[in-house]
């Protein structure tokens, strides 16, 4: 069963006011099939802690391990944790000129498979997942978050989930701005992926909202840069109701 | 004479954007055109149509010490049956009607070649197979002058390909008969050290179309001055560019559409990736749309892609327009870097950086070669940035 450990996370970043701390110590544990929600407010390094993982080069790591299935994850390149199984959805997808969606696509999954998908189930697989999601078929011959609207990228990056299929999946706050329509359309292509019980997935949000369609395990509230209470769903309802307020007071939030 | 007009839309990653005042494009240069390399004076680098060249790499081009050698350069015609080809002298009727000489390099060549090289598709001749025109560098100085003429209605496509290492001068004319159709692919493909300067001078008869794909890979120095003039109304050019500009090479196009017919189109698109340090890539698109030029329809478009630090662009498109009475006129001109976030994107998906690299850089090119319809040449080309993209990693 696929283990993500994270031990001890501290994480910096380099700023004009010299280097900064962001993660201060993070300890978590995210298993083949179940959900956790990390949940805190702005500038609490919820977001520091999926791109690092992912491997932006903007991090630099301090001290720490993470681990997945026992294999140092810091060890490995950015393509290489990919292929390993970590999947990062953005807040913020790039746009890529020049690289058409359906092309991204298959040379993504080439890369993530080992061999380049069988050309006519792959283009019927494509299809599918894209009409579960409501996506134009035209979408495919588009350049990569090209002129995308803000529901277009959060749709092409769960696609991609759907379609990488991987061990563990960071969702960096896949929620904001989507509206009701699309927060669901959205939300059912991560069930979808969940519920084959093969994905661990880690739900980095803000708002509770999103965990009205996806049902976390455990709830993990972050704040300066570290888990401070942990629990299940129903520490969500104690943040929907209460706000971060509590968890903020005298902190070092940023 | 009417108001001239120009339109600064421009951006360089670590260049410029140049605008030409007050000046025309006429005017901007430092001597009228002249077939006479007396008739200009040495560049310092100064001139406006010098500023972007370094000159100390020109190898004498420019101030006359460049002597031809007799192995500089080797010329061969393959041409399809029903083509004439010729060698001739410089007396030859035939030379110099489509374009003059506009800067010294270009009349050191029309004053200093020996041969001349004349292709001819006679009239109403439809080739279905292309002329390929393979130039080849010996080593030495040559200056050249190559001839294409196509009859009334004539229709033909010519590669020329030029290899190995030279320092060259030459001046190309292309000359369409009315309702001719001719594409033309110049693919610069020099080895290291090459030096290649060029003016290619197309007049484009009435009714007919002229294509022209300018693909530069090679050499240390490689400065092309694409001109367009029409001889009756009813004209086309597309001029489509795609170059590949590694460290420390200098290639520079030059391209001048001069409208001085009315009812007569162009379209030109220039695309360039570089890389490495100190590589240089210069794009000039001047465009003149004359007062007697009514329904012109014309366009312009410079995209670069830079993929490392170090390297420079300096893109100036540049519209004068001396009449308003015209279908559309426009230019645009960008320069984009691969950038790190990207970089991370496409690894975020598993993909290595060599190949995330690759598929951004052949996206960018292949609307532009997908145009060219000789699936030899394409297939060459995208195997030609396949290498330069190695040579990268």
């Amino acid at each position: 069963m696929a283990t993500l450990e994270i031990r001890d996370l501290h994480v910096s970043v380099d700023t004009e006011n010299g280097t900064k701390e962001i993660l201060k110590g993070v300890d978590l544990t995210v298993k083949q099939g179940e959900t956790h929600a990390i949940m805190g407010p702005n500038g609490s390094g919820k977001s520091t802690l999926a791109y690092s993982l992912a491997g932006h080069p903007k991090y630099t790591i301090t001290s720490g391990t993470v681990t997945l299935d026992g294999e140092d994850v810091l060890e490995m390149s950015v393509d290489e944790r990919a292929r390993a199984g970590v999947f990062l959805a953005m807040q913020y997808p790039v746009e890529v000129p020049g690289v058409s969606v359906s092309n991204f696509l298959r040379t993504s999954a080439t890369a993530i498979r080992g061999e380049a998908p069988k050309l006519r189930t792959w283009v019927k697989e494509v299809k599918s997942a894209m009409e579960q999601l409501q996506m134009d078929p035209a979408f495919a011959e588009r350049n990569v978050n090209e002129g995308f609207s803000g529901g277009e990228k959060k749709r092409h990056e769960i696609l991609q989930l759907e379609l990488l299929k991987p061990k563990i999946a960071i969702l960096d706050e896949t929620d904001s701005g989507l509206d009701v329509d699309a927060l669901r359309q959205v939300s059912e292509g991560i069930n979808r992926v969940r519920e084959n019980g093969e994905v661990g997935t880690l739900l980095v949000t803000h708002y509770t909202r999103i965990l009205r369609y996806i049902k976390p395990d455990y709830v993990h509230v972050f704040a300066a840069g570290r888990i401070v209470e942990s629990g299940g769903a129903e520490l969500a309802d104690k943040l929907e109701a209460e706000g971060y307020a509590s968890y903020t007071k005298g902190g070092a939030s940023e | 004479m009417a108001e001239a007009q120009n339109i600064p839309v421009g951006s360089t990653t670590a260049g410029s954007i140049a605008v030409a005042a007050e000046s025309t494009v006429a005017t901007r240069m430092s001597a009228p055109p002249s077939f006479d390399v007396g008739d200009f004076p040495v560049p310092h680098g100064r001139e406006e149509e010098w500023r972007f060249t370094p000159l100390e790499r020109l190898r004498g081009l420019h101030d006359g010490t460049a002597v031809a050698t007799g192995d500089g350069v080797k010329v061969a015609v393959e041409a399809p049956e029903g083509v004439l080809v010729e060698t001739v002298g410089r007396e030859d009727a035939r030379l110099g009607r489509a374009g003059t000489p506009a800067d010294r390099v270009a009349a050191q060549a029309y004053s200093s070649f020996d041969k001349a090289s004349v292709v001819t598709v006679p009239k109403d001749t439809v080739l279905t197979e292309p002329i390929r025109i393979a130039v080849h560098g010996e080593g030495g100085v040559a200056y050249g002058h190559q001839v294409v003429e196509l009859g009334a209605f004539a229709e033909a496509v010519v590669v020329i390909d030029h290899t190995g290492d030279a320092v060259l001068a030459a001046n190309v004319d292309y000359v369409l008969g009315d309702g001719a159709k001719l594409t033309v692919v110049s693919v610069q493909d020099w080895d290291d050290k090459a030096v290649h300067v060029a003016q290619h001078n197309a007049l484009i008869g009435r009714d007919a179309t002229f294509k022209s794909f300018v693909v530069t890979f090679g050499g240390d120095l490689v400065r092309l001055h694409p001109r367009v003039a029409y001889a009756g109304t009813g004209g086309e050019a597309e001029l489509f560019g795609l170059y590949f500009t590694d460290k420390g090479q200098h290639q520079e196009h030059r391209l001048l559409v001069d409208h001085n017919t009315p009812h007569c189109k162009s379209n030109a698109v220039y695309k360039g990736a570089l890389q490495g340090d100190d590589a240089h890539a210069v794009w000039i698109g001047d465009v003149l749309i004359q007062a007697a030029a009514e329904g012109t329809d014309t366009y312009e478009m410079n995209r670069n892609l830079v993929l490392t630090d170090g390297a420079r662009v300096d893109s100036v498109p540049n519209l004068e327009i001396e009449t308003g009475e015209i279908a559309g006129a426009g230019h645009a001109s960008a320069t984009g870097r691969f950038d790190d976030e990207q970089l991370f994107y496409l690894m975020s998906r598993g993909i290595p950086a060599s190949e995330a690299r690759r598929l951004v850089v052949r996206g960018f090119f292949a609307e532009l070669v997908q145009q060219i319809g000789l699936p030899d040449v394409e297939e060459r080309l995208l195997a030609k940035i396949e290498t330069e993209l190695e040579a990268s990693v």
